[in-house]
C-alpha cells in the first residue's frame, strides 16, 4: 500500500503589499476610537468616561454618526429573512430547539411548521404528541429566521415547501460572514448536486431531487442509495467549500462553482493538500475578477 | 540550594536577564479551526494553549443560568509531561481547582458578559510546559483567545508575576527563581485603566516593600501589553488582507 507522508510547510506570510494599499482603521480592545461626544456607540464600542472605546479587536466602520467595530469572527447573529441549516437539540412543549451556530440556541414553533396535510390544518394535541415523530433530536434542517427575540434568540419558520427536513447529505460549516447574502440560498448547481448555504455557516450539500416531493410536508426522507457518482460530486464540493473558506473566500453559487471547475484536473482527496487549494483557489479568484470585469 | 545565586553582584539572574526583564513572549492567534477562538503562548519555557467557545447555550444543568449575564466557564489543566516529573491527573487536583478558579475570577472582571444574558462561555487553557508563571501565562494566552473569538471586553487582561530576592524586585520569575521560596506575587491587570484583575501573594513580605513589588509586576505586565497588542495586530492585518474590502456582506 502506497502511503502520502508529507511534511509541515511552514506559514506563509501573507503578503504585507496586499493590505497596504488600503488604509484599514484597526483597533483591539481598549483602544479609544474617539473622545468627541457627538457620535452614538455601535456593537463591538462601550463607553467610559465619555470616550469611546473598542470592545472587540476588528475594523471600525462609520455609518453617518455611528461607529461600530466589526470583529473579524464572531457567532453567528441572526437577521429576520436569514435561510439556516439547523440541527434539533431539544424537543420542548410546542417547539423544539435548533442550534444554528448561534450564541442561544434558536426555537422552531410548533405552529411555525407545515405539517402533512396541507396549510390549512389545526394543530391538535396530537400533533404536540407526536412531535417527535416529525423531527427528534439530531435531525437538520433548513429554515428561515420568523424573529429575533431581545436576547439574541431566533425564531425559526419552515412554512414553505423549500424548508424542512434535510435527508441525505454532507453538511459543511464554515465562518459566518463568509456566506454572501444573494437572493436565493438554494442552488441547483449544473455539476448535479444541490446546496443550501445557510446564512448561519452551515452549507448542505445533497444530490439533486429528480421530483419535488408532494404533500408530506417534507417531513419524510428518501433513504434510498446515492449512486457513487453523486458522491463524487458532493465530496468534491465539499473539498472546494473547504479550501475556498480556507482562503477566507465568500462562498456563493458562482465562486464555488468556479472552484469546482478548477478543481477536475486533481483528484477528489488532493484537494485537502495546501499547495493544491492554493492553486485552485487563485485560478478562481482570477475567473471571479474576470467575470466581474 | 547553597550554591545557586538568584541574583549575581552584577544584577545577573539565573537565566541572564536583569531584573525587570521579561523573558521571550512568542504568541499566535487562530491555531484551530474548530474553536470559536484559539492561542498558542510562549513565555520563555513556559508555554500554554487556550481554546474559547462561545457565547453558546447553556450546556449541562440549566440551573447555571444568569438571567442578565454569560456564565464564563473556565478549566485550567496541564499536560502531563508538562512538568519534571509525570503527573496523574492533568486537572481536577487541588492546585489547578485553585487555578481554574483564579481565571473564572480574572475573565469574569474583563468579559462584557451582560451582553449575553442566559450564554455561556467556555475557557479552556492547557500548559504543555511548565517553566514557572503558569497562571500568568494562561491569562495572557486565554486573553489572546478571546480576542480572536471576538468577545467584547473592557481591555486586554495582562498577567505578570514578580518576587523579591536580596533586596530586589523581580519580574516575571521562573520556575528556579519560584521555587527557591521568596515571595511571590502574581498580578493580572487590565493596563489602560490600571484596574487590577486579580493579585495574589504567596509567603511573607514586609509590608515595606510591597509598593516596589507591586510596581515591578504591572510594569511587566504593561511590557506583557505591548507584546500582546503587536501580536494581535499582526493578525488581524493579515486577516483583513485576505478577506479585503467586504463592507458589511
Amino acid at each position: 500500500m502506497a502511503v502520502d507522508v508529507r511534511l509541515p510547510a511552514a506559514r506563509r506570510r501573507v503578503n504585507e503589499a496586499l493590505g497596504a494599499e488600503r488604509s484599514w482603521h484597526l483597533v483591539s480592545p481598549g483602544d479609544t476610537i474617539t473622545t468627541d461626544t457627538g457620535f452614538m456607540r455601535g456593537h463591538g464600542t462601550y463607553m467610559e468616561e465619555d470616550k469611546l472605546l473598542a470592545s472587540v479587536a476588528g475594523v471600525v466602520e462609520r455609518v453617518n454618526k455611528l461607529i461600530c467595530v466589526r470583529a473579524l469572527k464572531t457567532r453567528y447573529n441572526g437577521e429576520v429573512g436569514d435561510i439556516v441549516v439547523g440541527r434539533i437539540t431539544e424537543v420542548q412543549q410546542r417547539r423544539w430547539k435548533v442550534d444554528t451556530l448561534s450564541r442561544l440556541d434558536s426555537v422552531l414553533l410548533l405552529s411555525s411548521v407545515n405539517l402533512p396535510g396541507g396549510e390549512l390544518r389545526r394543530r391538535s394535541a396530537e400533533d404536540e404528541l407526536a412531535m417527535r415523530g416529525y423531527l427528534q433530536e439530531g435531525d437538520l434542517i433548513s429554515a428561515e429566521v420568523q424573529a429575533v427575540y431581545s436576547d439574541g434568540a431566533l425564531s425559526l419558520h419552515t412554512r414553505s415547501l423549500k424548508y424542512g427536513k434535510l435527508g441525505q447529505g454532507v453538511l459543511v460549516q464554515v465562518s459566518p460572514s463568509l456566506i454572501k447574502r444573494r437572493k436565493t440560498h438554494f442552488h441547483n448547481l449544473p455539476c448535479g448536486a444541490s446546496i443550501i448555504l445557510g446564512n448561519n455557516g452551515y452549507i448542505w450539500l445533497y444530490p439533486t431531487p429528480e421530483q419535488m416531493e408532494e404533500e408530506a410536508g417534507g417531513f419524510i426522507t428518501n433513504l434510498e442509495p446515492i449512486p457513487l457518482s453523486d458522491r463524487e460530486v458532493i465530496s468534491r464540493l465539499r473539498n472546494c467549500i473547504l479550501a475556498l473558506s480556507s482562503q477566507k473566500m465568500l462562498l456563493y453559487d458562482t465562486s464555488i462553482l468556479y472552484c469546482y471547475e478548477a478543481s477536475l484536473p486533481y483528484q477528489i482527496k488532493d484537494l485537502l493538500k495546501m499547495e493544491i487549494i492554493e492553486d485552485i483557489v487563485l485560478e478562481t479568484r482570477h475567473r471571479l475578477v474576470e467575470q466581474e470585469g | 540550594m547553597a550554591g545557586l545565586e538568584l541574583l549575581s553582584d552584577q544584577g545577573y539572574r539565573v537565566d541572564g536577564r536583569k531584573a525587570g526583564e521579561l523573558r521571550k513572549i512568542q504568541a499566535r492567534m487562530g491555531v484551530f479551526a474548530q474553536a470559536d477562538g484559539s492561542a498558542y503562548m510562549e513565555q520563555g519555557n513556559t508555554k500554554a494553549l487556550a481554546v474559547v467557545y462561545g457565547p453558546h447555550e447553556i450546556r449541562g444543568s440549566r440551573a447555571k443560568t444568569l438571567h442578565d449575564r454569560a456564565v464564563v466557564n473556565c478549566q485550567y489543566s496541564m499536560a502531563t509531561f508538562s512538568t519534571g516529573e509525570r503527573k496523574r491527573r492533568p486537572h481536577g487536583d487541588r492546585t489547578s481547582t485553585e487555578m481554574t478558579l483564579h481565571l473564572k475570577q480574572t475573565f469574569e472582571a474583563a468579559i462584557l458578559t451582560q451582553l449575553y444574558p442566559r450564554s455561556q462561555i467556555d475557557i479552556y487553557v492547557q500548559i504543555l510546559q511548565a517553566d514557572g508563571g503558569n497562571y500568568c501565562t494562561c491569562v495572557n494566552a486565554a486573553t489572546l483567545a478571546v480576542i480572536d473569538a471576538g468577545i467584547p471586553m473592557r481591555d486586554y487582561v495582562c498577567a505578570s508575576s514578580s518576587g523579591f530576592i536580596e533586596d530586589t524586585p523581580l519580574a516575571d520569575l521562573s520556575y528556579v527563581e519560584e521555587s527557591a521560596g521568596g515571595p511571590y506575587l502574581s498580578l493580572a491587570l487590565l493596563p489602560k485603566s490600571e484596574q487590577i484583575a486579580l493579585l495574589e501573594m504567596n509567603s511573607r513580605l514586609h509590608e515595606d516593600h510591597l509598593e516596589r513589588v507591586m510596581d515591578a509586576a504591572s510594569k511587566a505586565c504593561k511590557d506583557v501589553y505591548a507584546v500582546l497588542e503587536q501580536v494581535v495586530r499582526d493578525h488581524l492585518q493579515e486577516v483583513s488582507a485576505l478577506v479585503g474590502d467586504r463592507g458589511a456582506a
